[in-house]
């Protein structure tokens, strides 16, 4: 991180056009569906119509008769069907966590979509036919569809030992006391629903036998580190399964659990041919995970002047029919679920529970995002009780650096909130104006906290592997999947700075398990952090030996010789030069390296222990937003047009801002598809909303031009001072939307999704005048 | 029970980014399916099957269509650009300059179907304005950028061309 403050950046900070971009803009990037292999099958899935059934029967005779079908294949087949896993951060309730998944249903299904049979066919059409050919006998269990009674004594069990997936329970001071004691107390019950990354490319992989009993497996995911789950799925040695991501189509998390991976690896173990498998969208919908729905109960309690005395809150996530991610999201949440304002006395009781709905796993924001709905929804009732600025109230409790959260987790870096709502309320200016006399407009602002890195409970770390060639270019290879968010083109950037050579002159080889080292999961917004991390410090090492041998041959101190795209030069004298390629050479006979492997290491943590007494850090650190939204409700169909969206956040220092903008306007756009359309419906389980066209992501229409304001504090954890920005920006816009509802219909909304029926609804109990927002003082 | 693993096949002949085909498939195949699992034409993507999320628009005879919602039938005798056509010897559109330029790219696969779709509506002067702009996007779904960029590029492109493709 040194060289980054000891002079003027060059590369770092630029708005550079991505290296990945100009290939995707022609349509040639082979993404995970676009590879064919010589005798290539097609693998399907048969997936379950219930929600939860036992499995009678399944007759696969018929199927496997069909012409073209080479393979039909059910639990018994799958030599590990049970895939367990350790959960890290479990409560007193419930205890370590032994979770599983099946690969493929094992007499029971728990959820609409989940998977029964494996079909591997010559062609697409003729595994089709056997999908339809499998006769599966079913005898329908009762559902489990709400998470409340899911917790009611006599419930039907999801699974042996209870419904309860993961709790936790904590306080800090006396909430009891501090509520009784408040000059206000406000209540608020919050919902929030099931939503879908809706990744533009659905699931999807090839895989082959390869020399030396290889089974290869490139498939869209953010985790190259499955190798390890399909292998033993399979039963082989973790060497025997090599995972390769090329650019994945979009992930926000939905990619970050095995999909295809393990049903292509069986399909080449079972038949020795490539294999290809593409999920349907509807599969997709039907099948994947969603983000958890969460039912929220805040009860919190200020003084005369507005600041925070006690939190009470109340979390209760629906986690579906599998634990997948579920107890560290329900973790996430529970750190984060006073949002960034100090309070001294908060009680936090939290808990996920199985229902017989989609697994519910990772998804940007990652239990960070429901919360903020609660925790903003409170600061905004306080400030109506108090007839405060909702921003001015929030000023007052922000936390600041030396702070820590309830949970224990200490605030350590710069907290420039302060800035942030300053910079959001500047760029709005005056309110917005009504396009009509019975419109409604608001304005509504929203600050959130959201952590980027894995849980310092997890030992996490990155590795990266830098080279130069003969001819002056530099090779990368790290094993990061790139998702879409520019992963790969931001380490180039950072090897540039740091060793000279033009971004053009470097190939950057990426996520392949066998051939890249292992640099961790594109999860958690943690990869330019760690990966970042790992590529400055193969970097600088590197940079290091080699300033040596160029100072050597400039006859000059190694603090005077400067690298360059042209090469190794004098900084003081005009025209030396030592061109890369001498460099290499003269690196080579003197034996000092021109390549090298780096590892990074991220904080550690004291795991929590089965104490009450526990607290402790939890997360690396965060990213801080303020978020401002101008609207307007037509008061007859309900319907919210965005007028003006501004997000500001300190990044620490943005590599790219271009790429920095494109995380936050993208992260809006999809917290305002949350905020306003998207809903996984479920009706006894089933699942309702299997199309795009019942699916409502936001449209180019919907969505207004973001405008994103990027601070840098320079206080970040990643390289040069960077904090991530991947997830932090989609918390706010959902209670920065409600905020300016609220504003302009003086209706409290607090259940997602705000769309037209619900406001509609609430206007049509409200009486005229109360609508007349140009009578309500916005103070 | 019909026999989807059967020998039925029908011939269509197009003409694809400039070059004459002729591909054997079952009838009901779909534009889709024939461009990439016959002519091998993978920048044309499947993002829904269902015709809402624009990822496979191609242009046919220069309108643009989501190649999962027609049937490879209906093509036969036309003329179909898919995004790979539109670059001559590597060298990129102009449009598609300025939607690497200006950051409207991020995960990809929704680019090729913006691409066609943003051409189209210039080429017909329905790109007038950033909401014209917007609504003739309407059926190419974006997940990454929030299209702010992708509008901008669009714009940018209609001046330089003069409003015209």
């Amino acid at each position: 991180m040194a060289v980054g403050t000891e002079r003027p950046l060059r590369v770092v900070g630029a708005e550079l056009v991505r290296h990945d971009a100009v290939e995707k803009v022609q349509g040639r990037t082979k993404y995970a569906a676009d590879a064919e292999h010589p005798r290539m099958l097609h693998a399907m899935l048969k997936r379950s119509d219930h929600a939860h059934a036992r499995i009678l029967s399944v007759d696969t005779a018929a199927a496997e008769t069909l012409p073209g079908v080479v393979g039909v294949y059910l639990a018994q087949d799958v030599p590990n069907n049970t895939a367990w896993v350790d959960v890290p951060g479990q409560t007193i309730e419930v205890g370590a966590l032994k979770a599983f998944t099946n690969v493929l249903a094992d007499g029971v299904v728990r959820y609409h979509g989940e998977p029964v049979a494996l079909v591997a066919a010559e062609t697409e059409d003729a595994a089709l036919a056997a999908l339809d050919a499998i006769e599966v006998e079913y005898e329908a269990l009762p559902v489990v569809d709400d998470p409340v009674r899911a917790l009611e004594p006599g419930a039907p069990l999801v699974h042996e030992g209870g419904n309860l997936l993961a709790s936790w329970e904590l306080e800090e001071g006396d909430v009891d006391a501090a509520l009784a004691a408040a000059h206000v107390v406000v209540e608020g019950a919050y919902e929030t629903q099931f939503v879908d990354h809706a990744y533009l490319e659905p699931e999807a992989g090839t895989a082959w036998l390869d020399a030396g009993g290889v089974i290869v497996i490139r498939a869209a995911t953010q985790v190259i580190e499955h190798f390890r789950d399909v292998a033993q799925i399979l039963g082989l040695d973790e060497n025997r399964v090599r995972v390769i991501a090329p650019y994945v189509g979009g992930g926000f998390g939905g990619k970050e659990d095995l999909t295809v991976e393990p049903y292509l690896a069986l399909v080449v173990l079972k038949t020795g041919r490539p294999v290809r498998m593409v999920w349907s969208r509807q599969e997709s919908l039907l099948a994947r995970s969603n983000r958890h729905a969460f039912r929220m109960r805040y009860r919190t309690g200020a003084d005369r002047d507005g600041r925070l005395l006690a939190q009470e809150i109340e979390l209760l996530a629906d986690g579906g029919a599998y634990a997948y991610l579920s107890a560290l999201v329900l973790l996430y949440s529970t750190t984060c679920a006073q949002g960034p304002y100090r309070c001294p006395n908060v009680r936090i009781r939290s808990r996920v529970v199985y229902t017989n709905h989609t697994p519910c796993s990772a998804f940007r924001g990652f239990g960070g995002m429901q919360v903020a709905l609660a925790y903003e929804g409170q600061l905004d009732a306080l400030a109506v009780e108090l007839g405060l600025d909702p921003l001015e109230l929030r000023r007052r409790n922000f936390v600041e650096r030396g702070d820590a959260l309830a949970i224990g987790q200490p605030l350590d870096t710069h907290v420039a909130l302060p800035e942030l709502t300053a910079a959001v309320e500047e760029r709005l200016g005056p309110p917005p104006e009504p396009s009509s006399a019975s419109a409604l407009v608001g304005r509504g602002f929203a600050c959130n906290l959201q952590p980027y890195g894995r849980c310092v409970w997890l030992n996490d770390w990155s590795s990266a592997w830098i080279g130069f060639e003969r001819d002056g270019s530099l090779t990368i290879r790290i094993g990061v999947p790139d998702i879409g968010c520019g992963q790969a083109s931001s380490l180039v950037q950072i090897a540039s700075e740091v060793l000279g050579v033009a971004p053009e002159r470097i190939a950057i080889h990426i996520g392949d398990s066998a051939l890249t080292p292992l640099t961790g999961t594109t999860t958690a917004t943690r990869q330019l952090y760690m990966s970042g991390n790992a590529v400055l410090e193969a970097a600088t090492r590197l940079r290091d030996g080699v300033v040596q041998v160029a100072a050597g041959l400039l006859e000059v101190e190694p603090g005077q010789v400067e690298l360059t795209p042209e090469g190794a030069r004098d900084s003081e004298a005009v025209g030396r030069v030592v061109p890369f390629p001498d460099l290499v050479a003269a690196c080579a006979a003197q034996n000092v390296p021109w390549q090298t492997l780096a590892v990074f290491h991220a904080p550690k943590g004291v795991p929590w222990r089965a104490d009450e007494a526990w607290r402790g850090r939890v997360l690396p650190d965060f990213t801080y937003g303020c978020h401002g939204v101008d609207l307007e409700v037509d008061p007859e169909t309900g319907h919210v047009r965005v007028l003006r969206y501004v997000a500001a956040h300190d990044v620490g220092r943005a590599l790219n801002p271009q790429s920095v903008r494109g995380q936050i306007e993208g992260a809006v756009a999809m917290g305002i598809g949350y905020a306003l359309s998207e809903r996984v419906v479920f009706e006894d389980g089933q699942n309702l909303t299997g199309t795009f066209s019942q699916y409502l992501i936001p449209t180019a229409m919907e969505v207004p031009d973001v405008e994103a304001l990027v601070l840098e504090s320079g206080e970040g954890l990643g390289p040069f001072g960077a904090r991530g920005i991947g997830e932090p920006p989609i918390g706010p816009p959902a209670p920065a939307i409600a905020a300016a509802l609220r504003d302009a219909t003086g209706v409290a909304f607090r259940t997602l999704p705000f769309t037209p029926e619900l406001i509609g609804q609430a206007l049509a109990k409200r009486t005229l005048p109360t609508l007349r927002r140009s009578e309500r003082q916005r103070s | 029970r019909p026999r989807p693993g059967g020998r039925c096949r029908m011939t269509v002949a197009f003409v694809l980014n400039g070059r004459r085909v002729e591909l054997e498939v079952p009838p009901h195949w779909t534009l889709l399916r024939a461009l990439r699992d016959a002519a091998g034409q993978t920048d044309v993507k499947y993002g829904c099957g269902e015709g809402v999320c624009g990822a496979c628009t191609v242009l046919l005879d220069g309108a643009a269509v989501n190649a999962c919602s027609t049937l490879a039938g209906q093509a036969d005798g036309a003329e179909i650009l898919t995004v790979a056509g539109l670059s001559k010897s590597g060298e990129l559109h102009p449009l598609q300059r300025e939607l690497v330029e200006r950051g409207a790219v991020q995960c990809g696969f929704c680019t090729p179907g913006v691409v066609l779709g943003a051409l189209e509506a210039v080429e017909l002067g329905a790109a007038g304005s950033r909401e014209e702009i917007r609504e003739s996007l309407a059926g190419n779904l974006c997940r990454c950028t929030g299209y702010r960029t992708i509008v901008d590029a669009v714009e940018a492109y209609r001046d330089a061309s003069g409003g015209r493709a």
